[in-house]
């Protein structure tokens, strides 16, 4: 199952809980198990970044995971 | 993907192709358009730092001779919150009010009103014309102050975010942030040693030559031409469409050269407004503003408090981290406390670290990007406590940070694992420098620092056009601030195996060329580069196409080789290889004109670390800081141009160093900015600066089909920590404040 962890300043969407393990194909399909287990929660991870095992996506859609994904969702990067 | 080892081309350093018309004073920056019958606009701008405004009349300033329109806040529509514009826009609605005030007046200088007249001179005397109505209020300027219960509050509907439950009472504070990992007390509890300290660094700005100036015209059709100096003309486009509730379809903005940017000329100011004006008018008009109102009214970077503690052990490694950031963000939410809480433990792997940030609306100008937002401020606090620990430790300063570095595979602070990186080949390249190994100069200190930033990809077009003669046109989005139409035709030249004169480079506006996030992020060599080198490979794969059927053979039967085309090994093919230019001579007969595209959203844009020292002198009578030598050390992945490369190392360095030593937005207690020039806000000339030696490392970014990483941001994170360590070095005293002015280094002196 791919692990999905998230920042501190999310906590407040997911009642606290820092970490998940959830079985999907995708980016999508994590997305809408994550919205089906936290409503609201999409809101939230729409204006994040996240990491795909290691791979930093500003703007995930259909990336791949793995069963052994490792998933971190994070602020935005901007830059000057 | 091209696989290139051996570059033809890749790693030269031909001469700027825009280098000419700038030394000539050709080139045309965002003042030098002028269109028939124009008007010239201004900006009524806020006396107060903070007032409600009860009333505009522009009745006396419409009633003038040579005044053609005027325009106030509630001349633009109603724009909600909750849309995001831009790459660092922000929210629409605060970049709206920031464009032009609304019912009140947030910072010295925010824009109240606006006119448009036959000529400037009239122009401005309609500015004193227009009544407005304040209710002054107090303003609140430091960033502890706002965050205070009782501050004087700048919005009412301002609820901080991201709070475990939604407060029941507006603040400043627009939003907080964490970051942590293991048990930060434990760890103390662990170390041998433990420093702190609390660091504070005022506001400053970009401080780029070029003022913001713009041209619009709206035609009897309703649709809008801006010719502008912007980091990004698509992102403008589509500020300026929102802000004004038009279509995006009927807006068409053109970038002129830049002078400098640095972050600053990622957000519009002028540009809504000429629109409107030219709409109300009927003509051209023509906005620049001046010096003072780029101070006054224009993207500073975030004043800063941070607060650092870290414990270690005898042998250096960190066992806890830990750190509390407070960022000014202006009249508006926009601080970049986020990334400076995921850069500022981010060249080190750590098993328990703490970051809280805060972001906190005080009564300045809305902050814009500057280079590396946000990460020189919260690591110049970790590099100046690491500084410390290496002292209390009698360790070399750069030992200290090879134990503790982030290498392949380290969990970063702000999640996931690096791939490759180039932190320790930078620390190893330090530390071998001459300029290191030589002895330091009797009464001289030295300093050392790191520096981070993570690089982003985003959206990025390009069109590669087979000129009838094989020459090469490469048609891209992304104004050129630091080199990138070389670099785009390097990277074109080597993958089509053509000579760097072969290809010319253009930047086009937003009907001429396809979508691009904005010119930021250290983006556009690795983002626009790599689309780039894709429209190349399908002028490749169709010049293969023309050849097999030129030669009838089959399309995998030829190779691409030094810029022809040629059989496949084993092909019996008794024919002479074809040329660009043989292929582009033979387009007509083959399928017509030969056009390769991409488009594409960068990802795997690898981060960049990199180490500075400085070694400098002190005058113990005036306290002025004479910088001696000053080496800045990074990892470029692969430097496509390396004397482009070396300048962005440079001049990270000089605005790092003026940061450092001079720089700071000064205000009255009325929230008015003293030092609005260049006279008295003082950005390093030539003669302040010893030349910056520089040190390419190159440690390949695998998601690059040259191995790039972005080299733009970086340089200005490490210098203001660097030099706060060699001033330590020299005088024996540490100073946590920036800048390292004289009066400050005085002060800490004992002197006057």
């Amino acid at each position: 199952m791919a692990t999905v962890v998230f920042p501190d300043h999310l906590l407040g969407c997911t009642n606290g809980q820092r970490q998940v393990e959830l079985l999907v194909d995708n980016y999508r399909e994590l997305l809408l198990a994550l919205e089906k287990q936290w409503p609201g929660i999409g809101e939230a991870l729409a204006k994040s970044a996240v990491a795909i095992d290691g791979q930093i996506y500003q703007d995930a859609f259909l990336e791949p995971v793995n069963a052994d994904s490792e998933i971190f969702f994070m602020a935005r990067i901007e830059g000057g | 993907m091209a696989e290139a080892v051996d570059y033809q081309v890749l790693g030269t350093r031909p001469v700027r192709p825009d280098g000419v018309d700038k030394v000539t004073g050709r080139a045309q920056f965002g003042a030098d358009q002028n269109l028939p019958n124009m008007l010239h606009g201004k900006i009524l701008r806020s006396p107060h730092a903070h007032a409600r405004i009860k009333r505009v009349d522009l009745s006396k300033a419409l009633a003038m001779d040579g005044v053609c329109a005027a325009v106030t806040g509630a001349d633009f529509p109603t724009v909600a919150s909750g849309v995001s514009i831009g790459e660092a826009g922000g929210d629409v609605m605060d970049i709206a009010h920031n464009v032009m005030a609304r019912d009140k007046a947030l910072y010295h200088g925010h824009a109240v009103a606006a006119v448009a007249a036959t000529s400037l001179e009239i122009a401005e005397q309609a500015l004193d014309a227009i009544d407005v109505e304040y209710e002054v209020l107090p303003p609140v300027l430091d960033v502890l102050q706002a965050m205070a219960p009782a501050a004087p509050l700048l919005d009412e509907n301002c609820f901080t975010k991201n709070l475990p439950e939604k407060p029941d009472k507006p603040s400043n504070v627009a939003s907080v942030m964490a970051l942590s990992r293991g048990d930060v007390e434990a760890g103390f509890e662990q170390a041998d040693l433990v420093v702190e300290g609390e660091y504070r660094i005022p506001m400053a700005h970009q401080g780029y030559i070029e003022p913001h100036a713009c041209t619009a015209t709206v035609n009897e059709e309703g649709k809008a031409t801006v010719w502008c100096c912007t980091q990004g003309q698509f992102d403008f486009r589509t500020a300026i469409a929102k802000i004004l509730d038009w279509k995006v379809g009927d807006m068409k903005v053109v970038p002129s050269e830049i002078g400098g940017g640095f972050g600053g000329k990622t957000v519009v100011y002028l540009e809504p407004v000429a629109v409107l004006l030219s709409q109300r008018a009927g003509r051209p008009v023509k906005m620049v503003m001046s010096r003072e109102e780029v101070f006054r009214a224009t993207g500073p970077t975030s004043g800063t408090v941070c607060r650092v503690k870290v414990g270690a052990k005898q042998n250096g490694r960190i066992t806890a981290a830990k750190a509390w950031l407070a960022y000014e963000s202006g009249a508006f939410p926009g601080a970049p406390v986020g990334p400076g809480a995921m850069s500022i433990f981010a060249p080190y792997d750590l098993e328990n670290f703490l970051v809280e940030g805060h972001e906190v609306r005080v009564n300045k100008p809305k902050v814009a990007a500057y280079r590396a937002p946000g990460a020189p401020q919260s690591m110049h606090a970790m590099e100046v406590a690491l500084d410390d620990l290496a002292r209390q430790l009698n360790m070399d300063p750069l030992d200290l940070r090879m134990v503790n570095a982030a290498d392949e595979g380290t969990q970063a602070p702000y999640g996931p694992k690096f791939p490759a990186i180039g932190f320790k080949a930078c620390i190893e390249a330090a530390k071998k420098h001459p300029n290191y190994t030589a002895p330091l100069l009797e009464g001289a200190g030295r300093g050392v620092a790191a520096g981070f930033w993570f690089n982003v990809g985003m959206q990025s077009s390009a069109e590669v056009r087979l000129n009838e003669d094989g020459t090469v046109i490469v048609m891209e989005g992304n104004p050129d601030i630091g080199g990138s139409r070389a670099s785009m035709s390097l990277m074109a030249a080597e993958t089509l195996g053509v000579p760097y004169e072969q290809v010319k480079t253009y930047v086009g506006d937003t009907e001429s060329t396809g979508f691009c996030n904005l010119t930021g992020g250290s983006r556009t060599t690795f983002a626009t580069g790599m689309a780039v080198v894709r429209a190349c490979e399908d002028i490749i794969a169709q010049c293969r196409s023309r050849a097999a059927a030129t030669w009838g053979v089959d399309e995998e039967q030829v190779e691409w080789r030094d810029g022809q085309a040629v059989p496949a090994p084993g092909v019996n093919a008794d024919v002479n290889p074809l040329s660009l230019a043989d292929l582009a001579a033979g387009a007509p007969r083959t399928g017509g004109p030969i056009l390769g595209r991409a488009s594409l959203n960068a990802q795997g844009a690898g981060a960049s670390f990199s180490v500075n020292f400085t070694d400098l002198k002190v005058d113990q009578e005036t306290g002025a800081v004479e910088v001696l030598s000053f080496t800045a050390v990074q990892d470029a992945g692969k430097a496509i141009h390396p004397a482009y490369v070396e300048g962005q190392m440079q001049g990270g360095a000089a605005q790092g160093l003026g940061w450092a030593l001079n720089e700071e937005y000064i205000y009255d207690a009325d929230g008015v900015m003293e030092n609005a020039g260049f006279l008295d806000y003082r950005v390093p000339v030539a003669s302040d600066l010893p030349m910056i030696d520089t040190e390419i490392v190159e440690v390949r970014n695998p998601s690059h089909p040259y191995g790039v990483r972005g080299v733009g941001e970086t340089p200005i994170v490490a210098p203001l920590a660097a030099t706060a360590n060699a001033v330590r070095d020299a005088i024996g005293i540490r100073i946590n404040d920036l800048p390292l002015s004289p009066p400050r280094i005085l002060a800490a002196l004992g002197g006057e």
